[in-house]
């Protein structure tokens, strides 16, 4: 069959790396890359900050007034800043190809997802809680509210970014998407705002918080299991189109 | 089990012709129900002890709020048998719900300010229910301004089936989460929908009313359905023949 | 994954040998309700070399998109060594190497840090081998400079260094020879002449009249197809 044909014929090699090193490549690319536009790491926390300062400024100096308000600022803030990161996610792959190859790897593409929302986690939400407790202080929240705090931001910001990944999945064909992403994905961060302030108030009230911090955790397992694959499957609609 | 019936639901010009026969009946028996319920409703059932008429609004109101969940589930599902198996009818019919829904959750949002100036003394408040209506407004508004943002329609269809799907896993979580915060600041004491012991002669026009939306509900589906088939199938044979004949 | 298939034919070693490796029957590919082409068929055997040609938007990009596996918006059936792909889609993955118009590179990295992750999901790679491939396409010295102070050609080169590592049965190619200059192209033509020799098979878009032997190069217009 081979010499009818006159053409070499070919002897079919496996080639592939194992699902979770082909993710830890992903991971890895995308840390390098964070770290190599520094200027654009900054902008989150630096936006964090700001949106935070803007309330004593516009509200009330008060202190007791601002450690009332405290949980639901630093909350608010921190949402909006995860949010207005979310749009880089896969654009900057979409626009140079990058994307394309992604979605043609031997390996299941809810694991490079999963790679690339955790690299940006790291890259923008965890500064995040690195910044939290100045802010609480600059906002003169109760001292026994900061370990909530601390707890209840580094449950939350993660389903924050899986969440914001979906909508960035979905709006990544769409020229300046960025607002539109903000549309879809706001009305689903509600529940997590709504536990996350919770576990703050009642820590800083002296009450037990567990049950609030609890809740988080069982949405951030549930975020974990089905966000990557409506992430794979929005990708995977969108860049085809 | 036969699955011929499903096939044949996937096909717009089987819908388009077997949808004809079933509109005028479906027309007649929302407009029954609706009437005979409003009228029933707002005329002849009695007064509430305490909120005396204004509780009648809870005709509108209540089926507006019940079709407002039921449209998104519907439309959910619409979507997500239209992802799994690339049935265009489906993706089609999430798309026509959307706006619906929409108006009925606005209707819901309207009635429940209405009634809430009677009954709170303020247009707005932040009760649980209102907000997680709030809440579903803006779902259904993303939804329609993802569709509106992608340009192929298959793209949008799918896309925005998949927001949908995420969405119904969301409501729930966002319904009792709300209604969680809602009891850490509770100062309303009267509920909207949460009658103690509500009398038959106040319940039956309601069931009526709310068969009378489902059946309004359909009719709207099944019109905005028509518009988009012939839309959509402008290329083909039988729409082709379909427009000389009428011309 | 491979052990899932039954191969027709398997060498000494217990691996597959093939000698037809896609064969695509009748396919239909619509784009935004516009009929880009129907009834299009082709079979491509190993060591041989396919040029798909066509005017601007007559489809070659959605074709090769499609035998990409990066859409299934289309209709028709597609084979790889005998098998549905959709059935076989792990091992077709593993066998193909994509490099569209837009080739992912990433202006941040150096071209090894591109070549790292572009082949890395596939094999892990030396230093000195991705050294060696930058060195074929005439990148020696730009090893650790970053992409974006590259011309566009060079980062064209980057992304074509793949082919010196790949071990993928098939390369697709989308206008490969973008930016390259009339040297970088000839030696192209030739590497591709003798890999396609050797066994492997390609796919390409190109408007350049292709200078390889005769006969090693089979000819698809995709606007025969279109209405």
């Amino acid at each position: 069959m081979v010499s009818e044909l006159n053409v070499p014929a070919l002897t079919i090699k496996p080639v592939a790396v194992s699902p979770g090193g082909a993710a830890w490549i992903t991971l890895c690319r995308d840390l390098r890359l964070g770290f190599r536009r520094q200027a654009e790491l900054i902008n989150p926390p630096l936006f964090f900050l700001i949106v935070v300062t803007l309330f004593p400024l516009g509200i009330s100096p008060d202190p007791a007034f601002l450690a009332k308000l405290a949980p639901g600022v630093i909350w608010i803030a921190a949402l909006l800043a995860t949010l207005l990161a979310m749009d880089s996610l896969f654009r900057g792959d979409y626009e140079d190809g990058a994307l394309d190859l992604l979605l043609i790897v031997p390996q299941p593409l809810f694991m490079h997802v999963l790679a690339k929302v955790t690299a940006h986690w790291l890259l923008t939400g965890l500064p995040l809680l690195v910044l939290a407790p100045i802010l609480a202080l600059m906002l003169s929240l109760p001292s026994q509210a900061y370990t909530t705090l601390i707890a209840s931001l580094a449950l939350g910001t993660p389903l924050l970014s899986l969440l914001g990944a979906i909508g960035a999945a979905l709006t990544v064909g769409i020229r300046r998407g960025g607002m539109l992403l903000s549309l879809l994905i706001l009305p689903l961060y509600i529940p997590v705002l709504l536990l996350g302030t919770g576990a703050v108030v009642a820590a800083s009230e002296g009450l037990p918080a567990a049950g609030q911090l609890l809740w988080l955790a069982v949405l951030l397992t549930l975020g974990l299991t089905l966000a990557p694959f409506a992430i794979a499957a929005g990708l995977k609609i969108t860049a085809s189109g | 089990m036969n699955w011929t019936w499903f096939h044949k639901l996937g096909s717009p010009k089987w819908f388009y012709e077997i949808s004809s026969r079933w509109l005028p009946w479906l027309v007649i028996l929302s407009l029954l129900l609706l009437v005979t319920g409003v009228v029933w409703g707002l005329a002849f059932a009695p007064a509430e002890r305490f909120q005396g008429n204004s509780y009648r609004i809870i005709y509108i109101h209540v089926p507006a709020a019940f079709l407002a969940q039921a449209t998104y589930v519907f439309m959910a599902i619409a979507g997500g048998v239209g992802l799994i198996w690339r049935m265009k009818m489906a993706e089609i019919a999430a798309s026509c719900c959307a706006p619906i829904g929409a108006s009925f959750t606005l209707l819901a949002l309207l009635t429940g300010a209405i009634w809430g100036k009677p009954t709170w003394g303020a247009w707005w408040v932040w009760d649980a229910r209102l907000t997680s209506m709030l809440i579903l407004l803006f779902l259904y508004l993303g939804f329609m301004a993802l569709q509106a943002a992608i340009d192929n329609k298959k793209t949008a269809a799918r896309a925005s089936a998949v927001l949908a799907l995420v969405g119904l896993v969301n409501i729930p979580i966002i319904k009792y989460s709300v209604d969680w915060w809602f009891t850490l600041h509770q100062t309303a004491s009267i509920k909207l929908t949460e009658k103690p012991a509500m009398p038959a002669e106040m319940y039956y026009p309601l069931f009526i009313c709310l068969a009378g939306f489902y059946c309004f509900f359909a009719v709207v589906l099944i019109l905005r359905l028509r518009a988009e088939i012939l839309h959509r199938e402008h290329k083909t044979g039988w729409v082709k023949a379909l427009m000389s004949n009428k011309c | 994954m491979l052990t899932s298939l039954c191969w027709n034919n398997l060498s000494g070693d217990g691996l597959p040998v093939v000698t037809e490796l896609l064969r695509v029957n009748q396919l239909v590919c619509e784009r935004d309700e516009r009929l880009l082409f129907k009834g299009l068929n082709f079979t491509l055997n190993t060591g041989e070399m396919l040029q798909v040609t066509g005017a601007n938007g007559s489809g070659k990009t959605s074709l090769l998109r499609i035998l990409a596996t990066l859409t299934d918006d289309y209709e028709g059936e597609i084979y790889f060594a005998g098998q549905a792909i959709q059935a076989v889609l792990i091992a077709y993955r593993q066998q193909q190497l994509y490099i569209g118009h837009a080739p992912g590179i990433k202006g941040p990295l150096t071209p090894i840090e591109n070549l790292r992750w572009l082949q890395g999901w596939y094999q892990s790679l030396s230093l000195h081998t991705i050294e060696n491939a930058l060195a074929k396409v005439g990148l020696h010295g730009y090893e650790d400079v970053p992409c974006y102070s590259l011309s566009a050609g060079q980062q064209r080169r980057v992304a074509l260094a793949q082919l010196y590592l790949s071990h993928q049965a098939l390369w697709i190619l989308d206008e490969p020879f973008t930016a390259i200059d009339l040297k970088g192209v000839q030696h192209l033509e030739s590497f591709l002449a003798e890999q396609a020799s050797q066994g492997r098979s390609i796919i390409l878009t190109t408007h350049h009249q292709l200078n390889v032997p005769d006969g090693l190069v089979k000819k698809l217009n995709v606007a025969d197809y279109g209405e």
